[in-house]
């Protein structure tokens, strides 16, 4: 008899409800086990309601819960076992409860699942294949409309295409070093000469191919985990502000007290279409509180390691030494990748014009709003601040829907692979190494490539694959 | 030409009708499961439709080829006999692919077809416990209540023979029909008599019997031909011998010549004009013939673009009028053949002998047979050579081998000989056939091979002999040969590896090497580099200075003379091998890990595939029919995807700890 797993499905936290799935030939006896008047016969997609217990035959039985019980038979479910969904009230204590009744339901051939687990069968029993899969993954996981896209371009093909045209060209060379090989005989008329430059160019014309696509790499790591935007400035001067208006709820308290964000808060919205790690810094300033300072040399760090530094400032003081302190710091930064915001335009007095002088000794180019981080006044800022932020991003050329795009890393190392050893091949040609020797690294090259469109089998790939999904999908 | 009278057939003993191992065929598959039985000591008998046909070369007269020298090299390793017979009777010798690496050097001789014929059927009749009728097998004694297991054999006479296993070695004689334009004649290959009944009655015993085809060109006179116009084509000046048993034989006979010439557009003119004469396209032939060995009309008309093809004359023997026309097998009409043969210079007034002809024969379709060349439909019966699908004479000994081996291991009661495909090319071609099956008459070609740098014809006894010792197709004199040979090979390996010189001697030794000699096409700058790079280089061994480009094992003797060993020419070019390729060869070695993992899962032969959940429809079909004995060879077979290989993974691994 085969395993059965279990383990809750929805995500950690209070919820209206949460569900604890199970997989595999227990399904049955585990619902009649834990429902409280189960019916004798269980219809198959069918919800019933009910009570749920440790154990039903149990006269006094703990009562966990209330809860939908969902029957689904085998192959007709996601995995293709029998399934049981108890979708019970979304408390973390309830569907522990649940999950340990499960688990102690009395047969050995219950255990958690692995991460992943419940896609891996449903890939292992043939709902669906590797490519798929892998796909899968990153549309659960995409935050934003860019990876989305990449996965759903993925999903549908665009990137096995690439790969194969790569291997059907590879399959052209490997043949035509076969040939020699196995007809040395042969007419050289009908062979063709038996010379290496041209396999040498032909090779490096697909070296150029891999090449391509691991460069869009970089974008691809950008729209799956996001670019990084730094938000500094000086104490007060409404970083916490704009990064409330951005993500359009109270995640960082906000009050008139300097200094009151002390460490960096880290928060992912979608400016753009993109996905954005807004980073909020501590205010930068000279201070001897040792906290504080560390807060600020965060600060520093953050703003050189942001692709985008949005730098608040307020507009209603005159800009002092501490200001232009502040402002040099974004002197080694892309100008394009510059926001520069100025605040507090309701409060009258307005200096964007010693602002922006200071800022220009600098750098130009930049992008300047000057608004009011708060009401609708915010709203408007922080609509603004994401059109920018789609504005920078669209002047690196990013155009996904015609583009292949890398978003995964065991690509990104498979086409490495591949690389190295079309490099390996060239260099062994040019060496005047025995062709057969070299012949087996363009091979090699065309197993990495079949590799991540899941046509060479290895169980390791698989693990590594499946356990990228978050626990109970 | 019958030798009958020639050679006595070996008296048949008392107990004249059983037997341990019937052989029904005595071509070269015949010959290796015969004489192997009989070595490891079985009594065994071979029957054939004609005493001529015993080790006959119907097509090519030539043993060995890319891929192919590789398998002669393996059936000696294991005990075989064709690298013997033909190094006995060989007329040229040439190892192909020298301009490459050692991994593809392939070993090639011309035979004197006439003179392999005569020394294996002395070999057979030599043999003890071997016995050789000449009578035709028209049916199998098969017990249909005791699993379909092979009882013996009839005659066409009615004469029944018993033995407890059966080895099919049919080759082309198996109904074969002959074409030459619109001539069709029942008939064995070379005129000889055919075996009609036997494939019916295999087909009505439930075989998967079905039609092959192949083609062999004109026999021509040698002195009608003008060899003036033609390009020579020598021997080798240093003979290899095929047989590790002959490794240290000087080889100093004169060789004869083949010679090079071409088709032009007035040939192709001809064949076109007439092509529709041809059996091949005249739809009367419906057996499949192979891709790699095409008939001129298929050359002339798939690539109409071409301006020539080239053929070789090649003499059939020494005492033989007969020369061979390579490249122009063909089934057009004899008078179409005389007006296009005539068009190419040096054939101009050629006198055929033979004309070329094609030949459909039956055979059996080898997804029915197990690794071990055991039919999967009838106990005890195996099957051979090109019977199951293959051509060649060579892919026909090493399958013949196989099978007597395992016919002698069933009998015993013994696990069968299975070679893998990191092992042997034997293994990559029994697993091609019995996994992947062929729509084609089947040849081996090095790239078939994965793991062709370590399956390499220098080191066949070292990849294999060991193992047939075990198996005991391996006499204890080659094995303690072996031994020896390993032994040298190793120990001085070993030395090389460890053993340094002084350092200006290396030097001034190099500078000779790299700037000196070997220097085509370098301008004088670079020559200087390596000048200066050389007088920089630290002190290094023996193993890497035959490491870099263009030093040879035996360059190095002029700086290593002191505790050097004498060692044979196959052992130094194994020593050179070792050392050279290590790298890559460690490489390959890595990737044969990593199959042998799915290798070492065992399929059980009843599993009832359709009970496993998540197999596609496809997959369970082709699962069911093959029965694979391993993973491995289930993620070869055609329509099993690696998601069915997951899923068989899955199983195995809950069959596994539910035994637990």
């Amino acid at each position: 008899m085969s395993e059965t797993i279990t383990a809750i499905s929805t995500p950690p936290g209070e919820g209206g409800i949460g569900i604890v799935r199970i997989s595999g030939d227990e399904s049955e006896n585990i619902m009649r086990r834990m429902m409280k008047n189960h019916p004798d016969f269980i219809e198959p997609r069918h919800a019933y309601f009910g009570k749920v217990v440790v154990d039903s035959s149990k006269e006094n039985s703990e009562v966990i819960d209330e809860a939908l019980f969902l029957f689904m038979k085998g192959p007709h479910s996601y995995t293709g076992e029998d399934m049981l969904e108890i979708q019970a009230h979304g408390s973390n204590v309830s569907l522990r409860k649940i999950l340990n009744a499960v688990l102690a339901c009395g047969s050995e051939n219950v255990r958690m699942a692995e991460p992943g687990e419940f896609t891996k069968l449903a890939f292992l029993n043939g709902k669906m294949d590797l490519s798929q899969a892998e796909a899968v993954i990153d549309i659960i996981k995409a935050k934003n409309d860019i990876s989305f896209e990449i996965a759903q371009s993925q999903k549908d093909g665009r990137l096995s295409l690439f790969i194969r045209s790569i291997r059907e060209k590879l399959l052209d060379i490997l043949a035509q070093m076969a040939v020699h090989i196995d007809f040395p005989d042969e007419d050289e008329e009908n062979t063709g000469t038996e010379n290496y430059d041209l396999t040498v160019n032909e090779l490096s014309s697909l070296e150029k191919d891999i090449e391509k696509l691991i460069g869009t790499a970089s974008i691809g790591k950008i729209a799956k985990e996001g670019i990084r935007a730094a938000i500094i400035g000086k104490p007060n001067a409404g970083k916490s502000s704009l990064m409330n208006a951005v993500l359009g709820e109270g995640r960082v308290i906000v009050t008139d007290v300097p200094g009151t964000t002390r460490d960096t808060v880290e928060e992912t919205a979608s400016l753009g279409g993109m996905p954005v790690v807004l980073v909020d810094t501590a205010g930068l300033r000279d201070t001897d509180d040792k906290v504080e300072k560390i807060g600020i040399n965060r600060s520093m760090e953050a703003a050189a390691s942001a692709d985008i530094v949005i730098l608040v400032t307020d507009g209603s003081e005159k800009p002092d030494e501490e200001d232009e302190k502040l402002i040099s710091t974004v002197k080694d930064i892309d100008p394009e990748h510059v926001i520069l915001v100025i605040n507090k335009e309701d409060l009258g007095n307005h200096y964007e014009r010693e602002i922006e002088s200071i800022v220009r000794r600098y750098i130009s180019n930049y992008t300047v709003i000057i608004t009011s981080l708060i009401g609708n006044a915010a709203v408007d800022a922080a609509v603004r601040i994401s059109d920018t932020v789609g504005e920078i991003l669209k002047y690196k050329n990013i155009n996904i829907r015609e583009s292949n795009i890398i978003s995964s890393q065991r690509h990104l190392d498979l086409l490495y692979n591949a690389l190295n050893n079309i490099n390996e091949c060239i260099e062994m040609i040019k060496n005047g190494e025995p062709v057969e020797v070299a012949e087996l690294s363009a091979h090699y090259a065309y197993e990495e490539l079949g590799r991540i469109i899941g046509e060479e089998i290895e169980d390791e790939v698989l693990d590594t694959v499946f356990s990228k999904f978050c626990l109970g999908k | 030409m019958k030798s009958l009278t020639q050679y006595s057939v070996n008296s048949v003993s008392e107990n004249k009708y059983n037997f341990d191992v019937i052989v029904i065929g005595a071509g070269h598959a015949g010959c290796e499961a015969g004489l192997i039985a009989a070595r490891m000591g079985m009594k065994t008998l071979i029957f054939c439709t004609d005493i001529e046909s015993v080790a006959m070369m119907p097509c090519n007269p030539s043993i060995g080829g890319t891929g192919k020298g590789h398998l002669v090299r393996e059936v000696d390793a294991l005990g075989g006999e064709m690298g013997i017979n033909i190094d006995k009777t060989f007329i040229q010798s040439k190892m192909l692919n020298t301009s490459k690496g050692p991994a593809v050097h392939s070993l090639r001789a011309q035979a004197d077809k006439h003179k392999y014929h005569e020394e294996m059927l002395r070999t057979i009749n030599k043999q003890k416990n071997l016995d050789l009728i000449e009578n035709e097998i028209t049916d199998l004694i098969i017990d249909k209540n005791e699993h379909m297991k092979v009882k013996g054999v009839i005659t066409l006479s009615g004469e029944k023979y018993y033995s407890e296993v059966v080895i099919i070695c049919t080759g082309t004689f198996l109904s074969g029909k002959i074409f030459i334009g619109d001539d069709i004649r029942v008939s064995g290959p070379a005129g000889l008599k055919g075996a009609n009944t036997l494939g019916d009655n295999l087909r009505k015993l439930g075989f998967p019997v079905r039609r092959f085809k192949t083609g062999t060109p004109a026999r021509m006179l040698r002195d009608t031909l003008d060899y003036s116009v033609m390009k020579e084509q020598k021997g080798d000046e240093k003979i290899v011998p095929f047989s590790f048993l002959n490794e240290d034989k000087v080889y100093d006979k004169d060789q004869i010549s083949c010679w090079l010439s071409y088709t032009n557009e007035k040939t192709h003119k001809i064949i076109l004009e007439n092509i529709e004469k041809s059996a091949m396209y005249s739809g009367n032939i419906v057996g499949v013939g192979p891709r790699y060995c095409p008939s001129i009309e298929d050359k002339v008309s798939r690539f109409s673009d071409r301006k020539r093809h080239q053929l070789f004359v090649e003499p059939e023997g020494l005492d033989t009028d007969l020369m061979y026309i390579q490249g122009m097998s063909s089934s057009l009409p004899v008078d179409v053949q005389h007006m296009f043969y005539s068009t190419i210079p040096g054939l101009e007034n050629a006198e055929i002998v033979q004309p070329a002809y094609a030949i459909e024969y039956d055979c059996v379709d080898p997804l029915s047979l197990r690794p071990s060349m055991e039919s999967k439909i009838a106990d005890g019966l195996f099957c051979a050579g090109q019977f199951n699908g293959s051509s060649g004479y060579e892919e026909a000994a090493a399958q013949g081998l196989i099978a007597g081996i395992n016919a002698v291991r069933k009998i015993k009661n013994k696990d069968p000989l299975i070679l893998r495909r990191d092992q042997a090319y034997i293994g990559v071609l029994i697993d091609d056939l019995v996994t992947k099956g062929t729509n084609e008459p089947y040849r081996i070609m090095t790239s078939r091979a994965e793991y062709r740098l370590i399956l390499r014809q220098d080191n066949a006894d070292r990849r294999l002999t060991e193992i047939g010792y075990e198996y005991g197709s391996v006499s204890k004199e080659r094995y303690e040969r072996y031994l020896v040979k390993k032994n040298n090979v190793d120990s001085e390996v070993r030395r090389l590896k460890n053993k340094k010189t002084d350092i200006d001697k290396i030097r001034s030794f190099l500078i000779k090497y790299e700037c000196e000699l070997n220097v085509s096409g370098l301008s004088e700058d670079m020559i200087e580099k390596r000048r200066a790079n050389i007088m920089e280089t630290e002190n290094q061994t023996f193993a890497d200075i035959l490491k870099r480009p263009g030093i040879n094992y035996d360059d190095i003797y002029e700086i290593d003379d002191e505790d050097r060993p004498s060692l044979s020419f196959n052992e130094k070019t194994e020593v050179e091998v070792m050392i050279k390729y290590e790298g890559y060869i460690n490489k390959q070695i890595n990737e044969v890990e990593k199959m042998r993992k799915l290798e070492s899962k065992k399929l059980d032969e009843y599993i009832d595939y359709n009970s496993i959940g998540g197999l596609r429809l496809e997959a369970r079909q082709k699962l069911s029919d093959i029965r694979p004995v391993t993973l491995g060879q289930a993620s070869r077979i055609s329509g099993v995807s690696p998601a069915d290989i997951n899923v068989l993974l899955i199983y195995l691994e809950k069959e596994r700890r539910s035994a637990d």
